[in-house]
């Protein structure tokens, strides 16, 4: 990944090959996605989730335009941040048990779920390391701009992106069958 | 920056993913759980566009998410449905097909 023009006269921002603005914005991002995901899938609110799972959103965000593909960055904002998370607090609203009280959030197999989930994210996290150890993002690639997304989607995926077209009308007219009340 | 930070950042992410599918009850928090972890993936896809240096991780990134919004538009539809039909969003009420 190219580093920003106003970094490149910067000696005091890059030591070596490590640019020491961008893993700042790394380390806040990742830290503030890792603990919005954790409050998501532990809070009893449904509706304080929804909100962390825009934080998680827009960290991700963030961290696709620290990669330099600004244009996945901006569509996860409208599409996710936009879109489905409004989605969200609608089926939310619509779904609230109106007598009951709160319904107790967390199953009684949040143990094993637990379990589960940290050997996935060990096993995962152990052969990472083993295959990439200390690996350094390309940092001489080229740069990809929205231009260039366009061009690859409208040639290459041209077939995949009609067939994209066509499940999106299919999940539309599914969803209004399946809500359509009668 | 190193290609593990991203790659852990989006293990990380996944594996709390799994977490809240397993764990809650609540059928719109199931979905929430699902899209955390496509977002995990598409972090996934964009760092390994960028370390081969071609533009597919970003258009694979873009298809995932369009595919997660129409997930996400029958999935919500399903639970509405289902709560209305049953008065209730739990999962664990729905053991019709239980063997």
């Amino acid at each position: 990944m190219n580093v920003p023009a106003a970094l490149e006269g910067f000696d005091s921002l890059t030591s070596g090959d490590t640019v020491v603005a961008q893993n700042i914005a790394f380390g806040i991002l990742s830290v503030v996605m890792v603990v919005a995901a954790l409050r998501m899938v532990t809070t009893r609110n449904v509706v304080h989730a929804a909100l962390y799972l825009v934080i998680v959103l827009a960290g991700a965000a963030g961290i696709f335009i620290l990669l330099g593909a600004e244009f996945v960055g901006v569509t996860q904002v409208l599409v996710y941040i936009g879109a489905i998370v409004v989605l969200f607090l609608f089926g939310i609203m619509l779904t609230k048990a109106p007598l009951g009280g709160v319904m107790e959030m967390t199953g009684a197999q949040w143990p094993i779920a637990a379990v589960v989930s940290l050997l996935i994210g060990g096993v995962t996290v152990y052969s990472l390391m083993a295959r990439f150890g200390s690996d350094r993002l390309t940092s001489d690639g080229p740069i990809f701009r929205t231009a260039d997304v366009s061009d690859e989607v409208f040639s290459t995926y041209i077939v995949p992106f009609e067939a994209v077209s066509v499940l999106l009308l299919a999940a539309l007219i599914g969803a209004i069958v399946l809500a359509r009340k009668d | 920056m190193l290609l593990n930070q991203f790659l852990i950042l989006g293990a990380v992410l996944f594996a709390i993913g799994v977490y809240g599918v397993l764990a809650r009850r609540n059928g719109v928090m199931v979905l929430m759980s699902i899209e955390l972890m496509l977002n995990a993936v598409n972090i996934n896809l964009v760092v390994f566009g960028v370390q081969h240096g071609v533009v597919s991780g970003q258009v694979f990134a873009l298809f995932v998410i369009a595919v997660a919004a129409a997930e996400v538009g029958v999935g919500l539809a399903i639970v509405l449905l289902l709560y209305r039909n049953r008065r209730s969003i739990n999962v664990e009420d729905f053991d019709l097909m239980r063997g």
